[in-house]
């Protein structure tokens, strides 16, 4: 006997103690795919006959056959399932989860049984019980079909158990090797002139035939795919009804299908028909009864033809190795590749609570929104004026029998093509919105962000990083910051990532040098970099529009200006001075029109990755709390403690060179003040400010990665030229390791930035994302900082030689770690941003680098 | 880092026994955090200065001290002026190096330790929070003569103002035990800093130091809270409180006892405001949204009328003292039924906020970004929508009404805003039309006939 079972299944095995289900499920089935009821009895109390823990048990098989299922793999249930109640259990669980459930009966003769239990050493189980169970089995096999059991397998003697086979069967709906090219077209509803218009634009040939009812061969159609291309169109069903010619649209549609050229899935009117055609009495309303006068024109042959066609419809397909799902009316995540009635239902004619509208109309729950799924899903059943993705979903019912259009999506290009409706054939119930809304829908449906979305322990998936795991604690800390103190995380679409200095140099009174910094890229095979001077201010991403309906148009903000600055750690710029915000706001934004940025860049907004001076602007605290007050104590201090030593030392007083040391210290507390005095201005009006942007981020549909620097550089000082008391141009070196001469001219330029108080360089692979030898990612960028500047980081006293000795022994792996890994983050970001991802997408990476930033590592790395 | 003590005492020198040290030599002592030195700049019969250095390296410091820093790295861990102040360290130097004259023992001259002569104390960096007043404050009723120099942040920038930097010379005929005990409490309680953890043997160590002047001294009890660093819960003994108070301590720091009463009180009326508003409701399930350590809770938890009570609040810290005041680890599984708390954000949707009676925001609002109250909105009233909300905030038009409260400032250094009655009265308005509510606003507090009452409430109620 041969056994098929669906792949994606929940088996019982019926039958009584002795009947060789253990035997039979590890001759067919993988072990982790039996779950036995002994077994779970044995896991809960250390024995495997223990009846009196079996409630204890059964909640165990059941949990782990729900997770299984859950997760789309076949279990089969070993135990006994001689009793009604555990059938049911069983039933309910292949329903929650949409799996077929599959019954195979172990009906063996009694005597065969009891022997063969009595036969085992390891257990034995009375003649009574197993009689007992027996008898149960009686006509259960005619009941199994009622229950819900959807296969049933039925095997009487040991010898039909041992010639059996079983086989796996794919899932109907299982369309996962073919790829496509496809183009899906939504609800037809009998416009056959718009249907073949639209074929005809999407590049398909349709050819009529003379013959028209020769069925073997065609419906009275052929159709070829666009010339050189295998493309291949999906229906997302709803051929009937309504329109003009659904009779028509039957012949071409199923001719295409006989052909191979169109994969179909069902609507609600196509199963109404089919049910009409099998003769149930359905109501010959919405459009029917004029499918039904159409088709009367056509030979009864015909109609015989149709009803084995739509007979043959499955739900849904699952294409492009789980990548697109298509469905009439849209699936849930958990329902897609299954099979229940349920599911089946939920294709037809989506989610709906019983309400109806306005119009009578039933209201329906918006499934979409609360997609989270990764494959694509095409669908249409509700008529949209203009198909908008949300959530990775798309509705391209775009209501052609409506006076609306026809409208297809080509796959993987996610491009609409579409032809105007001739007329409107059908008067719409529910009159179509006029005005297009303000926001989009995927804008609408971000407004709130979900907790959930970013609570907890989380794994990102990157492009540059397959896996970056954020974890508990850090999420825990960043959602306070981000709560507290970020702006708005419409606006908040990118975080600098961290970054790490060279390695310490090996020069005594160095700390940093370039000529490490050269090395690690040199090192890793890279072979040109550009070496930025590092302002020394604040970094600051801008988020910069056009206008204020820009910003509403791609941000989804409003009333809050046409941009926002912000800090490494998402907080406001100008937290209480939107004047003075919107002002630096204005100035940016002329600049960039005056430069013909908008123009050139075809977008009507722009992100900045940039360095905003002075420091004191933005660090004001800082300093004032910290190193001003370390140069204030230092200079009280040391002039009293010297004059005490040396009127010790006019004494006569053995000072053991401690007046010299104190001069010294005294000089390093001058150096000191020295160092930030040149990063501090006082700040009066918007004069003041200085701008560097260096990195050109993003524009409409472009994240700006694939350009390297000196294109960056090159872009920035065009619109630097147009204000450059306000906007300050980065000046740049190139080095090529081949070229010596530009490795010691660059070391040169360090140097001498560095001895003027500078606070040194950035330094980063010429390619924005650097090609990597081997699985780790490049690091952006290194800082190489100066030996003065670093005095304000390290203490004023740092390059005293015990001091240095001691600094140098710094580690810099997790700095770097932590610089991959927020570097990758911000890339997804932004790439998500601009391929208008859901929010969520975008706001996940974004809070991951502020919850790495609550890492602790030594800041002054 | 400097302390010089001087007399003109005759024979001068004799101050070199007082301190058990010779005046013709350079002496070190080495002690965990860095080095003491004495020398003597001045050694003559009339007059005899001794002067204590203190050599702390930063970098040493971390190595030694990193365990001190409660896990978290900040750049003021490397770079700050503990090497170049008076602070704990030099007062723990002072009984390293001095110990003997701190205890009033002097081998040499046993009577002369016990006789006041005139005697100069110099500090040439000491860090004095709240300016020359609280300086004087501190040392004049001990008799002293103060004379004090404040130096700028920087001279550069004139507009950054004054460090919180003193040099100070301190004169008196005093008992040099007297001086050096007088320094030994008060330099720290200056600085409001400590390097050390502290533990109750800080009381202890207070006691000993300050037994006898201190209990005579007018600012004891602003002295005490200044030592112990503010903790408040040490003074009582009571370990289990931390941080959240500490910090709350820090910014009333200036303000007088007497306001610092009348805002534990306001706070109280506004709890108990609220809890009968609740009460009232006929709310069975309560959500505390934004429920700090805990007040709110405690106050509902004796009425059996609410059987669900969560808290949520967005700081994990402030969480678990709340947990820990409610004694909610080791509660009956009943109580912990009743009543848990749980970390979240008013700006993110969250199911877990579904499904409640009524909802509080005591003082919570104010704490976010105006642009921010926008989602607080949605997720509240347009998700959650409990049938009642009450909702308290400031009411920014009493603030003139605070004695010393600089014009445009706020009540608390986190507060974005403080409404006026109308703002407030708008927001309400605002919120009931978009999400079918109604709400009537209450004066909290005493009402001012101008400005109105210094805290106000909003009462929602779901239509």
């Amino acid at each position: 006997m041969q056994i098929q079972i669906p792949e994606l299944s929940l088996i019982a095995l019926v039958g009584p103690s002795g009947a060789g289900k253990s035997s039979f499920a590890k001759r067919h089935f993988l072990p982790t795919e039996v779950v036995s009821s002994d077994y779970c009895r044995a896991l809960v109390s250390d024995d495997e006959l223990n009846q009196s823990v079996s409630s204890e048990a059964f909640d165990l098989l059941h949990y782990i056959i729900a997770k299984r299922l859950k997760l789309g793999k076949l279990a089969v249930v070993d135990a006994t399932n001689v009793q009604a109640e555990a059938r049911k259990s069983l039933i309910a669980l292949a329903k929650e989860h949409h799996v077929l459930p599959v019954a195979i009966v172990l009906d063996l003769p009694l005597r065969t049984c009891i022997d063969r239990n009595a036969a085992r050493t390891d257990r034995n189980i009375s003649g009574k019980v197993i009689q007992h169970q027996h008898r149960e089995m009686r006509g259960i096999i005619a009941r199994l079909k009622k229950e819900g059991f959807r296969q049933i397998f039925v095997l009487r003697n040991a010898e039909e158990v041992e010639a059996v086979a079983v086989s796996r069967t794919k899932m109907w709906n299982d369309k996962k090797h073919e790829s496509g090219p496809f183009d899906i077209i939504g609800d037809v509803h009998g416009c056959f002139l718009e249907l073949k218009e639209l074929l005809g634009k999407l590049g398909y040939k349709v050819t009529k035939h003379k013959e028209r009812n020769l069925f073997d061969k065609h419906f009275g159609y052929s159709v070829t795919p666009p010339i050189g291309s295998n493309r291949k169109v999906v229906f997302v069903g709803d051929f009937v009804d309504r329109g003009p010619a659904s009779n028509e649209v039957l012949r071409l549609v199923m001719s295409m299908a006989k052909q191979g050229t169109a994969i179909c899935v069902p609507g609600n009117h196509d199963d109404k028909l089919n049910r009409k055609i099998g003769g149930s009495d359905v109501q010959m309303r919405h459009g029917l009864e004029q499918t039904w006068q159409q088709l009367a024109t056509e030979p009864p042959e015909f109609l015989k033809e149709v009803r084995k066609f739509l007979e043959a419809l499955i739900s849904h397909y699952v294409f492009d190795n789980g990548r697109l799902v298509v469905a009439h009316a849209g699936l849930r995540e958990e329902m897609q590749g299954r099979a229940s009635a349920e599911v089946r239902s939920f294709c037809l004619y989506g989610e709906t609570t019983g309400e109806a509208d306005e119009f009578g109309l039933p209201v329906r729950y918006n499934w979409a929104k609360e997609y989270r799924g990764r494959a694509v899903v095409v669908y249409g059943h509700t008529p949209v004026l203009q198909p908008e993705w949300l959530n990775n979903t798309i509705d391209i019912d775009t209501g052609c029998v409506f006076g609306g259009q026809l409208t297809a999506l080509r796959y993987p290009e996610r491009e609409l093509v579409s032809v105007p409706a001739k007329e409107v054939y059908y008067e719409p119930t529910r009159p179509f919105e006029a005005q297009a809304p303000l926001l989009s829908l995927q804008q609408e449906n971000d407004d709130l962000l979900h907790l959930e979305d970013v609570l907890g322990k989380r794994h990102i998936s990157t492009r540059l990083i397959k896996n970056v795991l954020i974890r508990e604690e850090n999420a825990t800390a960043a959602l306070e910051v981000m709560s507290r103190f970020a702006i708005n995380p419409k606006w908040l679409v990118y975080l600098p990532p961290t970054m790490s200095p060279g390695e310490t140099s090996v020069q005594p009174d160095h700390l940093e040098r370039p000529e490490e910094v050269f090395d690690y890229f040199k090192k890793i095979g890279i072979r040109q970099v550009i070496c930025e001077e590092k302002h020394m201010g604040s970094r600051a991403v801008v988020a910069i529009c056009k206008d204020e309906a820009a910003a509403l148009g791609r941000f989804g903000v409003q009333n809050e200006g046409i941009g926002k600055v912000w800090t490494r750690t998402g907080r406001s710029f100008f937290p209480e001075d939107n004047a003075l915000e919107s002002a630096f706001l204005q100035r940016f934004c002329k600049a960039l029109s005056n430069a013909d940025f908008w123009e050139k860049h075809q977008t009507e907004w722009a992100l900045f990755d940039c360095e905003l001076m002075p420091w004191s602007a933005k660090a004001q605290g800082l300093i004032t709390n910290q190193y001003a007050a370390v140069g204030a104590s230092a200079k009280a201090a040391l002039p009293a403690v010297l004059s005490a030593m040396k009127a010790a030392e006019a004494r006569g007083v053995e000072m053991n060179g401690f007046v010299n040391s104190y001069g010294e210290r005294l000089a390093m507390a001058g150096q000191f003040v020295e160092s930030y005095r040149r990063y501090c201005w006082e700040v009066a009006s918007l004069d003041d400010y200085r701008l560097a942007p260096f990195h050109l981020l993003a524009t409409e549909d472009k994240a700006h990665f694939d350009k390297n620097h000196v294109w960056h550089m090159e872009e920035i000082h065009a619109i630097c030229n147009q204000d450059p008391g306000f906007l300050l141009a980065t000046p740049y070196r190139l080095v090529d390791f081949e070229a010596p001469e530009t490795v010691t001219a660059a070391i040169e330029w360090w140097e001498a930035l560095t001895a003027n108080g500078g606070e040194g360089m950035v330094v980063k692979p010429l390619d924005f994302i650097a090609n990597r030898e081997s699985e780790k990612l490049v690091q952006p960028a290194l800082k190489c900082r100066g030996r003065e500047y670093l005095r304000i980081i390290y203490g004023p006293e740092y390059t005293l030689p015990r001091n240095l000795s001691l600094l140098k022994k710094r580690s810099l792996g997790q700095k770097r770690s932590m610089a991959s890994r927020e570097f990758a983050l911000g890339v997804e970001a932004l790439e998500r941003f601009v391929q208008k991802e859901p929010l969520r997408r975008v706001h996940e990476c974004v809070f991951g680098v502020l919850a790495m930033e609550t890492e602790g590592v030594d800041p002054r790395l | 880092m400097l302390l010089s003590i001087s007399t003109t005492y005759q024979p001068a020198t004799d101050l070199g026994y007082l301190l058990g040290k010779h005046p013709g030599r350079f002496q070190s002592k080495e002690l965990p955090f860095g080095n003491a030195h004495v020398f003597f700049p001045e050694a003559s019969d009339k007059v005899c200065t001794a002067s204590l250095l203190l050599e702390l390296n930063p970098v040493e410091l971390l190595k030694s001290g990193s365990n001190n820093f409660d896990g978290g790295f900040q750049l003021e861990h490397f770079v700050n002026d503990r090497p170049y102040v008076a602070s704990s360290f030099l007062t723990t130097a002072i009984s390293k190096v001095f110990g003997s004259a701190l205890n009033g023992n002097c081998k040499e001259r046993p009577e002369l330790a016990e006789t006041p002569i005139p005697l100069v104390a110099e500090l040439p960096c000491l860090p004095v929070r709240g300016g020359e007043a609280v300086l004087r404050r501190f040392f004049e009723p001990l008799g002293y003569e103060v004379e004090a120099t404040q130096h700028p942040l920087d001279e550069q920038f004139p507009n950054w103002g004054s460090s919180a930097y003193f040099s100070v010379r301190l004169r008196q005929n005093i008992q040099l035990q007297h001086l050096l005990s007088h320094l030994f409490v008060l330099i720290p309680a200056l600085d409001h800093n400590k390097h050390y953890y502290m533990g109750k043997e800080e009381i202890e160590k207070l006691l000993e130091k300050g037994g006898d002047w201190l209990k005579q001294h007018p600012e004891q009890e602003f002295i005490t809270r200044r030592y112990l660093k503010n903790r408040g819960a040490l003074a009582k003994e009571a370990l289990s409180r931390l941080v959240v108070e500490d910090e709350q301590a820090e910014e009333e720091e200036t303000v007088d006892m007497k306001e610092r009463v009348e805002k534990t009180k306001l706070h109280d009326i506004r709890l108990r405001a609220v809890v009968e508003q609740l009460k009232a409701s006929g709310a069975r399930s309560v959500l505390d949204l934004g429920c700090g350590e805990g007040k709110l809770i405690r106050l509902l938890m004796p009425h059996g009328q609410f059987d669900k009570i969560r808290g949520m609040d967005i700081s994990l810290r402030t969480l678990q003292i709340a947990q820990r005041r409610l004694n909610l680890s080791d509660a009956s599984p009943a109580m912990k039924e009743r009543i848990a708390l749980f970390q979240g954000s008013l700006t993110y949707r969250d199911a877990r906020l579904d499904g409640f009676d009524a909802a509080a925001l005591v003082e919570v609002i104010e704490h976010l970004d105006e642009a921010r109250l926008d989602a607080l909105q949605k997720v509240l009233f347009g998700h959650a929508r409990p049938s009642t909300v009450v909702i308290t905030t400031p009411n920014g038009e009493y603030n003139v009404l605070f004695e010393g409260m600089p014009e445009g400032k706020f009540r608390h250094s986190d507060h974005r805003f403080e409404w006026t009655r109308s703002q407030f009265r708008a927001w309400c308005d605002k919120v009931c039309e978009a999400h079918g509510y109604q709400a009537e606003v209450l004066p909290l507090g005493d009402e001012d006939e101008t400005h109105g009452a210094p805290s106000q409430m909003a009462v929602f109620q779901r239509v």
